[in-house]
């Protein structure tokens, strides 16, 4: 039984260790950084600062190599490997964050398979990052955007695949884990099933890279995204990976520098994939850094250490609440299926009123409609909105036990 | 912005709001809708000779965006239209974080309660929401 009283982790967060006075329940949103992720950033710029790619200069030579190490760090990471056990690193684009990576492939792939009268599905549980791009796409191309729902626990069932998802479908896009009802998508059959008709999966990864090994090739993922800040890392990191054949046919999105083999007055040869998808200077600090947190939370920490230290948090967390009769849950009652994530309100009292009462202990949560509208409206969640809490292995007991409290405080308030 | 959820005045507002109902004939009729929270709130007026003789308002929110619908109607009603309009004005520019005079405070009073919000951007608009709604009435 893990001891979730101790935290092993909290003197590795700077934010976490310096203000006691604050219980973080918002990994969700963006996880906090451990402070080897803030010196590797701080390092970059210490010792090898120059501009990747362009320079000639061992400065710079260093600095691509920091840059092709976390390539095939995070393709290792992705179990984007060959069958051999090479990291395909070329197959791996950084770009600013998830919500971007998901654009790529709606703005510069799903042209090139969308005909007239084609579908996409997603499901209703969607991101608006997983969501906005396709309906978008489906737009242009005069195709339609079909929605999965789940069962009231959040499971989406082999009936609802086999209805939603047939021979016009050309892409399924879905979160691996939903960042409102926690749970787990059955990404493997969504892959099996538009396969079938040969259509290709998108997986947004943003909510299951911080908690669990990710195994594209198992998954049967075309294409799979996530954002570096919600898994340590910093904010403006985006990653895409993409089956090689596919990224090779896709135009770029965005032109201009370091983006190009060759360039003449009125033509250009693009570079090859996946420097093709990266025009003007990266965040070369970002993605080092990025590497640096991605060892701390598979190496250091590791993934075993993580699922199972959730797994009690959420636990304890679906305890207690269940103590307090007007608490309502939305999702799963089993706590392994949240994977951090707990949403629910406070009967009568709107989430931003629990989030703000919350707020004066020191408790953050998040409010609102969590950029999934839809899901929300489907739900019929009263105002549209809802409360929720996501937690991370750096956090403890006490922080739930704050959480807990803090609620009987918002109860006491309105209901004096 | 904790100091409102431990004062009584204006909780009191929301959950016991005075000017929280359907009017029989009102002159004017206005619709605001917070997108980002899902707050809806219909205000009502009968506006006579110029002078705002009754202010009503329908909906629901958060208490912040009740408490606030509830605290200008109070405010609001007796007044003649001109000076419900500065009085929104007033109210604006203080959530947007513009520094008001103490006379100003006096003329806005319990709603001068709602001035810390500024702090708070994503309780902006809750705090707004009656405001913007009488000031895009009384502008048209």
């Amino acid at each position: 039984m893990i001891d979730i009283e101790a935290n092993p982790y909290k003197a590795d967060f700077p934010l976490l260790a310096g203000k006691p006075e604050i219980t973080f329940l918002d990994s969700g949103a963006t996880a906090q950084r451990p402070a080897c992720a803030l010196d590797a950033q701080r390092s970059f710029y210490e010792t090898m600062n120059a501009n990747p790619l362009r320079g000639l200069y061992s400065l710079s030579v260093e600095a691509t190599e920091a840059i092709a190490q976390v390539r095939a760090q995070i393709a290792r990471l992705l179990g984007a490997v060959d069958e051999r056990g090479r990291a395909a690193a070329r197959d791996i684009v950084f770009t600013h964050n998830a919500s971007e990576s998901l654009n790529l492939v709606a703005k510069s792939f799903a042209p090139l398979v969308l005909e007239p009268g084609d579908e996409v599905a997603i499901t209703i549980m969607e991101h608006h990052s997983n969501l906005i791009p396709w309906q978008q796409a489906c737009r242009a191309a005069g195709a339609t955007l079909v929605y999965l729902y789940p069962e009231q626990d959040g499971t989406i069932t082999d009936e609802e695949i086999a209805a939603k998802v047939g021979p016009r479908t050309k892409i399924v896009a879905a979160g691996h884990v939903s960042n409102v009802m926690g749970v787990e998508n059955p990404i493997a059959k969504l892959a099996d099933a538009v396969h079938a008709h040969g259509g290709y999966l998108v997986v947004d990864g943003a909510q299951s890279v911080p908690h669990m090994t990710v195994d594209v090739r198992a998954l049967g993922a075309d294409f799979f995204a996530f954002s570096a800040h919600k898994a340590l890392g910093p904010m403006g990191i985006g990653v895409l990976w993409g089956r090689h054949e596919l990224l090779e046919q896709m135009p770029p999105m965005l032109t201009g520098g370091e983006m190009i083999d060759s360039v003449t007055e009125q033509d250009a040869v693009w570079a090859p994939v996946p420097e093709k998808f990266e025009a003007g200077t990266q965040d070369a600090a970002g993605i080092y850094a990025t590497g640096a947190a991605l060892t701390y939370l598979t190496e250091t920490v590791g993934y075993e250490a993580v699922a199972e230290r959730e797994a009690a948090l959420v636990a304890y967390t679906m305890e207690r609440l269940a103590e307090l009769p007007y608490i309502g849950i939305i999702g799963p009652a089993e706590a392994a299926r949240h994977h951090g994530v707990i949403s629910f309100n406070v009967r009568g009292i709107h989430p931003h009123d629990v989030a703000s009462i919350l707020d004066m202990s020191g408790v953050c949560i998040r409010a609102g409609h969590h950029c999934a509208q839809p899901l929300l409206t489907w739900l019929g969640v009263e105002n549209l909105a809802c409360c929720r809490a996501s937690l991370a292995f750096y956090n403890d007991k006490s922080d739930v036990d704050r959480f807990v409290d803090g609620l009987a405080t918002v109860w006491s308030t309105f209901n004096a | 912005m904790g100091n409102l959820y431990t004062s009584t005045t204006f909780m009191e507002h929301n959950s016991h709001p005075d000017y929280k109902y359907e009017m029989d004939s009102p002159t004017h009729e206005h619709d605001g809708i917070n997108p980002s929270c899902g707050d809806e709130l219909t205000l009502q007026l009968r506006v006579e000779n110029g002078v705002i003789e009754e202010a009503s308002f329908t909906g629901h929110g958060c208490a912040i965006s009740q408490a606030s619908a509830d605290i200008m109607a109070e405010l609001i009603t007796g007044e003649t239209v001109e000076e419900a309009k500065r009085l929104s004005e007033l109210f604006l520019a203080m959530i947007r974080g513009d520094e008001l005079t103490e006379e100003d405070y006096e003329d806005l009073d319990e709603a001068a309660q709602l001035k810390d919000i500024s702090h708070m951007p994503a309780r902006v608009k809750c705090a707004e929401l009656a405001w913007r709604t009488l000031d895009g009435m009384l502008t048209e």
